[in-house]
């Protein structure tokens, strides 16, 4: 003990006691801490987050700032939450190709887990909407016609009355909802990308989102069926003149032709 | 009976059935006479001889098919739940006239396939009809003695768009719901007395639960009734006055060469009606027209994009989308000049082209039948007019779909707009003069032809070394067709003085009218047609240069 005491004074003293300490209530807390699993899992998010953060400064900071902040070429990110990163980047409209009057959807760039990674870098920026679980954009329990009621009230006036799309000012416009995910279409939704707004669940309440989902997969599904025939794109009056033109008269005044040239000739001989 | 008919001495034996059924009708009708008349009406050969046909036989098959429709339309207001076949619709609040042709289209037999036949037969109606109208146009058609057939013809016209337009309202979905809607802001943009047509026309507040079956009256039984009335008149004038032709030998402005109505024509014409049912039901099969059940009910507060009008209403919704949405507001009133100002040029775009029949025979003067067609390169300045006027109208047609075009050709919508508002003004100028540059190269190129004959593509090197392309000389029947207009000469003003030495002063309609007639007939406006004395002096042994 003496030696202890002798060099309690000892410049390092102090130091040491803190290790001591540390490694004391670090033990302490070892021993009584319950979850290692959730310690795991919160090294798992990290890493997630880690690796998103590395996509992310490969990819989107050139516009969106280094910690997503935003620049005179792209918006802050912080707040848009994950829902905005899966649609973004899930319908290929993120990394941005040009900029222009709107970003068009393209091909996919990045994987899912990917996507996720990014997701989950952006959603620790700050809270947002999260992605969607799939019973909620599932068909189950939805009311295809109170859906489509919704539809034609909230959509139809950007998006046209089955989701074939339409022309926004200066270039912009409502892409077709053909074809989407409906995930996607639900994120869409939620944040209102780009030109969009954005209904959040205050707005359209989840069992709404749900409807309007249902809706656009009965009218505009893969399986829907369209009774008269060829669909002419679903864009109203504009082609069927047009066809009405082409085919319909088109094909008249060709019979018409055909007719006229075919007359009782008296025969030479 | 029979004891007398068969000691006749001039008998050929007994009646056959025909025969009698025939005399008996004739005793009652008269149809002898009436047929001898016409059975050998002589109608000539050409294709575009037949675009009216093709109206009328598609106007036939409009007929019918509404008639099917009807038994099974409710044109009513009233408020019904939808609990029929279409699922994404079930419990839905509609009127029952959309119930009712949602039901004409998934629970009537046959009832799909006989709307679309109905409706895809009305937008060819109206393309026939507008082609048809150009057919007369450009080959001077509507010249005396047919300046009212053509007044006539134009009638139907307008009155098909209106009957169409009824028509397409009638189901009461959104996309039709839409589009009363749009007349209902250019009626209420009419000074003072808007608002009252309105009250009047919607009985009460829009939409109200009238207009339904009140269009439905106008579009099934007024505006129908007049068209088949009008289409007879038509049709008696077009037998009265007779066919036109194109000049050619043989063909003067006193006959008509071509075929006889029985049995050729009746034989044609009737293939002919098969023919247009079948080509209008096989698209009607294979294509939709207005999928109703897609646009959901009627409810002023939705509207969709893309909600436009059938293609001939389209120059109307072209006025309205480009023009400025300018008002002028005074003493607590509103004058809405952005609806206004497409409202009252709606009409006039139409008139233009109604009118210039009436223009040209006062510019010319010309009192006498015309009964030979133009060709339009020989009428240029008319020509001129009438792709100007058709410049206009596609151009409108283009505002109408503007947001179509922004979409499919990835343009901004504004740029489209600016486009359409530059192009209603500045282009039918440029198509005017490019049209009438056109018809004068023509005109060049058939003086040289009958000048010079036909470029025949044979090289022939002459003994000296020159080589000269070898000129066929054209048919007789050739020079013929292509000498056989005539021109007119630009009307003088005649002597500003007269013969007592009194001065005359020539009134400003004469001024215009010579003005007019130069512009029609000057230098700067036809190629005059080569005459005999140039052709023999060419023709007579010079060789060709």
């Amino acid at each position: 003990m003496k030696k202890l005491s002798a060099r309690r004074r000892h410049p390092l003293a102090a130091l040491v006691v803190l290790l001591l300490a540390l490694a004391c209530t670090g033990g302490l807390y070892a021993a009584f801490a319950p979850a290692s699993k959730a310690q795991a899992d919160e090294t798992a998010q990290s890493l997630t987050i880690e690796e998103g953060k590395k996509l992310y400064s490969v990819g989107c900071a050139s516009c969106h700032g280094t910690d997503g902040q935003g620049t005179s070429d792209g918006p802050s990110l912080v707040g848009v939450g994950a829902a905005a990163v899966d649609f973004q980047v899930g319908t290929g409209r993120m990394p941005a190709q040009q900029p222009g009057a709107q970003i068009p959807r393209k091909k996919v760039v990045y994987s899912q887990a990917e996507i996720d990674q990014l997701a989950a870098y952006i959603a620790s920026l700050g809270a947002g909407p999260a992605v969607p679980t799939e019973e909620k954009y599932g068909d189950e329990g939805a009311d295809i016609a109170k859906g489509g009621e919704l539809f034609r009230t909230n959509c139809a006036q950007c998006h046209n009355f089955t989701g074939k799309g339409g022309a926004l000012t200066h270039g912009k416009f409502a892409p077709s909802l053909e074809g989407v995910d409906p995930k996607h279409i639900y994120e869409a939704m939620q944040t209102g990308p780009q030109n969009m707004p954005s209904f959040p669940d205050t707005t359209l309440s989840e069992q709404n989102k749900k409807d309007i989902i249902a809706y656009l997969n009965a009218v505009n599904g893969d399986e829907t069926e369209s009774p008269g025939g060829l669909e002419l794109g679903g864009l109203g009056p504009v082609s069927e003149g047009l066809f009405a033109w082409i085919f319909g008269l088109g094909a008249l005044i060709a019979v018409a032709v055909w007719v006229a040239a075919r007359t009782a000739k008296a025969k030479k001989s | 009976m029979s004891t007398t008919t068969t000691t006749d001495p001039r008998s050929r034996g007994k009646a056959s059935g025909g025969e009698k059924l025939a005399d008996w009708a004739d005793g009652r009708l008269g149809i002898y006479s009436l047929a001898k008349a016409n059975m050998r009406k002589i109608f000539p050969d050409h294709w575009s001889f037949m675009l009216g046909e093709v109206c009328m036989y598609s106007f036939l098959i409009i007929i019918l098919t509404g008639v099917y429709l009807t038994l099974f339309f409710h044109p009513s207001m009233n408020e019904v739940e939808y609990h029929g076949s279409y699922v994404p619709l079930q419990g839905q609040l509609m009127s029952e006239a959309y119930r009712s042709t949602l039901n004409i289209s998934f629970d009537v037999r046959g009832g799909l396939l006989i709307r679309q036949i109905h409706h895809w037969a009305a937008l060819v109606f109206l393309a026939g009809m507008f082609v048809h109208m150009m057919r007369v146009f450009f080959t001077g058609a509507f010249r005396k003695p047919r300046e009212v057939n053509w007044l006539f013809g134009f009638l139907l016209l307008v009155l098909g768009m209106f009957t169409g337009f009824t028509g397409y309202s009638l189901p009461d979905d959104l996309l039709s719901g839409t589009g009363i809607r749009f007349m209902e802001g250019a009626i209420l943009s009419v000074p003072i007395v808007g608002t009252y047509i309105s009250f009047f026309l919607f009985g009460g507040e829009f939409p109200g639960h009238d207009f339904v079956a009140r269009f439905y009256s106008i579009h099934i039984l007024l505006l129908p009734g007049i068209m088949l009335g009008l289409m007879v008149a038509h049709l008696i004038l077009v037998f009265y006055h007779k066919h036109t032709q194109f000049a050619g030998p043989g063909k003067t402005n006193n006959n008509v060469v071509g075929m006889p109505l029985l049995p050729v024509y009746m034989a044609k014409a009737g293939g002919f009606f098969f023919l247009v049912f079948g080509v209008i039901a096989a698209i009607s099969a294979i294509a939709t027209i207005n999928p109703i059940w897609a646009m959901g009910p009627y409810r002023p507060d939705q509207v969709s994009t893309g909600a436009q009008p059938d293609w001939y209403m389209g120059f109307s919704e072209g006025l309205i989308r480009v023009m400025p949405g300018w008002e002028i507001n005074l003493w607590g009133h509103t004058l809405v000049l952005g609806v206004f100002v497409p409202l009252v040029i709606f009409p006039l775009v139409l008139a233009a082209i109604a009118v210039y029949p009436f223009i040209e025979a006062w510019v010319t003067g010309d009192k006498r039948e015309h009964h030979i067609l133009d060709r339009p390169r020989n009428a240029p300045t008319r020509t001129a007019f009438g792709v100007a006027w058709m410049t206009v109208y596609f151009v409108l047609l283009i505002g109408g779909g503007n947001d179509l075009w922004a979409t499919h050709f990835h343009l901004s919508i504004n740029a489209i707009t600016w486009f359409v508002r530059i192009a209603f003004f500045v282009g039918p100028v440029i198509a005017f003069i490019v049209t009438k540059r056109i018809c004068l190269g023509l005109q060049r190129r058939d003086k040289e032809k009958v000048l010079h004959g036909r470029e025949s593509g044979i090289i022939k090197r002459l003994p000296h070394g020159e080589f000269i392309e070898v000129h066929e000389p054209l048919s007789q029947e050739a020079l013929y067709t292509l000498t056989a207009h005539e021109q007119y000469r630009p009307a003088e003003l005649g002597a500003t003085v007269d013969e007592n030495g009194v001065e005359r002063k020539a009134t400003g309609g004469q001024k215009l009218r010579a003005k007019l007639s130069k512009a029609y007939f000057g230098e700067e406006s036809q190629i005059p047609k080569p005459t005999v004395e140039e052709y023999k002096e060419i023709t007579s042994g010079h060789g060709h240069h």
